[in-house]
């Protein structure tokens, strides 16, 4: 065990700190969820980035990356959000989709997706659930009827994170109409802008619309567009999910970040809050840590050759139920001034902690609600019987 | 950066993990129960053969010279296992604590006798108000206005107070302090009896971490048996995720506690505040197992019969050794309001 950074790591982080100061934009962009503009000002970002090549730095050179290891994947992201660089509106693609299709693509698919979601040319939505298949992912019903070389997708997906202004998605469409469950899907991109896609913005707890309603009828996409074989989709899917919740979707920096600023906001109110309140504050640190140390240890085994196993549903129960914990340390601080919205002449930028306790609300659903994430704790961790 | 235990810190792990196994199960500790006792020789003969006693002391004070990283997953086994006898408080914390001072040739001379297996030693540290396997120890590390003194448990009046664990021994110590007795003075035992409370709130949280498992592992094995409307309970949502929450608590614990473990020798604000938190991460895990497996249990599990209580008293015990909850809280507060935080630097240390 060797917790020291090496020579050449440190040389990296100080080559990521130096670009960041130069690029990272002095004011925030405005919410990617809220409006075309804030949007595209995400995509604008995400095009500096690539020309930096920065965008994506496990990446194959390649595809638009620096090819290199998870150890520095995850320096790269302590700079990241150390500098406070915007959020990536391309995570649905880089993060979830990218892994997948290095894995699982042909070099036509690699050559064709990759490149274009590394630079912000195109940016992805996910289409997971449905009106019936939510934690049941599983029942999913829309179809996907192979007709020469092409496939007809119909049928009606929901909370598609970035549906409303992506320019791609990617789902799981029923391609054997006699088979249940699991079997006979297949995972198929569609663009957005393809005649007979309509998307329907559903408003969010905040009043955004991060997620939206899908509605396809008869919409014709290439059979170049089906990831892996046909009916392989379930099990494409898992890797991908696996991938999301495991290691990439929430870097450890983002939290620690979160709980320096807590305590910054602690350490300015000290004088007018209760003591229990300190207790919590504590806590959140240590979380925000405990889960760096985790995934420096999961780093440390993938590269060494390990796979990543049921980690992926622990990381994301405790993740989520941490970001809930902290926020509310903060609105406890913050006291009657909790409820000002980031507008209100008084609020200054007490409304982040709001905004963020609202988006905390979100993170035991979304990528598998955590109920979900605990059976398959008991049942591939513990070995305990299914229902 | 590799944040992995090497081949031999495992196989030397799996080593005494295998030995526990096999004369450490929950039937020989109510066989010694039954006996009123805290040791079972044969027992301990074995762990002294495996010649661990003087692991962290140097190599040239007659020790294997390996650090607590090399350390904490045996003290991690000892916990799941429950063992009664002193290996981690004799070889993890007092063996290296009296090596300092082998300067003092009685000191010098009873190490020579621990680390042959002999006989054991122990510490009255400040941060305890009591000393563990008084019984048992040759004598004790005891501290009296800073300094510390050496004491010949024959030559000393151990008091007798109950613990909760049927294999706990606690005592308080009475003495004469002497210029015989004494061994180092305040100014120069600071240092080491720092270092002696880092090891033994590092080994003591490891062994909550093997307690927060085995609480874990008897409780599954419960799940997958007991039947209740046609079906093993453990197939149920309710029970599923009350253990799952429990494996959450374990799977977070254990980094900080092998973190800790690593950064141990730095000695400075980070690393005291990393072993600080590994006592608290890994005291809620061993909680919070040990109530979810009683609760697993039902009614069998407010029982005698079940072994799950062995392990709830050997957490409750070690919940306040070698510091609370309020004490090392303090200690991570400490580094959070002195020094600059943030991801950069998870892995800091004083320069």
């Amino acid at each position: 065990m060797d917790l020291d950074y090496t020579d050449e790591q440190k040389a990296f982080r100080q080559e990521v700190r130096s670009w960041l100061e130069k690029h990272v934009p002095g004011k925030p962009l405005p919410s990617f969820d809220a409006s075309r503009e804030g949007f595209e000002a995400h995509r604008a970002w995400e095009r500096v980035l690539a020309e930096g090549r920065w965008g994506m730095v496990t990446w194959p050179e390649s595809y638009g990356g620096r090819g290199l290891d998870l150890i520095q994947w995850l320096i790269f992201e302590e700079e990241y959000y150390r500098a406070g660089a915007p959020l990536r509106v391309n995570q649905n693609g880089i993060f979830l989709l990218g892994p997948t299709l290095m894995e699982y693509g042909t070099d036509e698919q690699k050559a064709r997706f990759l490149t274009a979601m590394a630079s912000g040319d195109e940016i992805w939505a996910q289409a997971w659930s449905e009106p019936q298949a939510g934690s049941d992912l599983a029942s999913v019903r829309a179809t996907a009827v192979l007709d020469g070389d092409e496939y007809v997708l119909k049928g009606h997906k929901i909370w598609s994170s970035r549906a409303v202004f992506a320019d791609w998605a990617f789902g799981l469409f029923r391609t054997d109409p006699a088979s249940q469950r699991h079997k006979g899907l297949s995972l198929i991109f569609f663009p957005l802008n393809a005649p007979g896609v309509r998307v329907q913005a559903i408003p969010q707890i905040d009043g955004e619309t991060g997620f939206a309603e899908i509605f396809l009828d008869d919409v014709r996409v290439p059979v170049f567009n089906r990831l892996g074989g046909e009916g392989e989709g379930w099990n494409i899917c898992m890797a991908t999910a696996g991938f999301e919740r495991g290691l990439m979707l929430r870097s450890p920096a983002r939290f620690q970040v979160a709980a320096r600023k807590l305590v910054e906001l602690f350490s300015a109110h000290e004088a007018e809050i209760e003591p229990t309140v300190k207790a919590a504050v504590l806590q959140s640190w240590m979380d925000a840590e405990a889960y760096a140390l985790s995934i420096y240890a999961t780093a440390s085994r993938l590269a060494a050759g390990g796979h990543i196993g049921a980690e992926a549903s622990t990381n994301k129960i405790f993740w989520s139920e941490m970001d809930i914990a902290m926020h509310k340390a903060a609105l406890s601080i913050l006291g009657a001034r909790a409820e000002l919205l980031r507008t209100a002449p008084e609020a200054g930028d007490i409304g982040r902690w709001l905004d963020g306790y609202f988006f905390s609300l979100a993170g035991p659903i979304y990528a598998g609600s955590n109920e979900i994430q605990r059976n398959i704790i008991a049942e591939r961790m513990l070995g305990l019987p299914r229902a | 950066m590799d944040f992995r235990f090497s081949e031999e810190q495992t196989m030397t792990a799996d080593v005494v993990r295998e030995l526990l196994n096999d004369v450490c199960q929950p039937a020989d500790l109510r066989r010694l129960m039954g006996e009123g006792a805290a040791r079972d020789e044969a027992r301990w003969a074995k762990i002294v053969e495996m010649g661990l006693a003087g692991a962290l002391v140097a190599e040239d004070k007659g020790g294997l010279g390996l650090s607590a990283i090399d350390f904490v997953q045996i003290a991690e086994a000892c916990g799941y296992a429950g063992l009664p006898e002193p290996l981690v408080e004799n070889a993890g914390v007092a063996l290296p604590l009296l090596a300092a001072f082998s300067d003092n040739a009685r000191a010098a001379a009873l190490l020579e006798r621990a680390l042959a297996g002999d006989v054991t030693v122990t510490v009255a540290h400040p941060a305890n108000p009591f000393v563990s396997d008084g019984d048992t120890a040759e004598a004790v590390l005891v501290v009296r206005d800073g300094a510390v003194h050496l004491v010949e448990t024959a030559k000393s009046t151990l008091v007798a107070q109950a613990s909760v664990d049927p294999f706990r021994r606690l005592f308080t110590v009475e003495f004469e302090p002497s210029d015989a007795t004494l061994v180092a003075g305040a100014d120069e035992a600071g240092v080491p009896l720092a270092a002696a409370l880092d090891r033994g709130a590092l080994f003591a949280a490891a062994q909550m971490q093997g307690i927060a498992q085995r609480c874990v592992d008897l409780g599954v094995a419960y799940a997958k048996e007991r039947q209740q409307f046609g079906k093993p309970i453990g197939s149920y949502q309710a029970v599923k995720h009350h253990l799952a929450t429990a494996q959450v608590k374990i799977e977070f614990a254990r980094p900080v506690l092998h973190a800790a473990a690593a950064q141990l020798e730095q000695g400075d604000l980070y690393s005291r505040a990393r072993i600080s938190q590994a006592k608290l991460a890994c005291t809620d895990a061993a909680d919070v197992a040990a109530r979810t497996s009683i609760q697993v249990h039902g009614a069998m599990g407010y029982s005698w019969e079940v072994d799950v209580h062995f392990f709830l008293k050997r957490g409750i015990a070690l919940t306040n050794w070698w510091g609370g909850t309020a004490f090392h809280r303090e200690r991570v507060a400490a580094r959070v309001f002195a020094r600059p935080l943030g991801p950069e630097h998870t892995f800091a240390r004083e320069a």
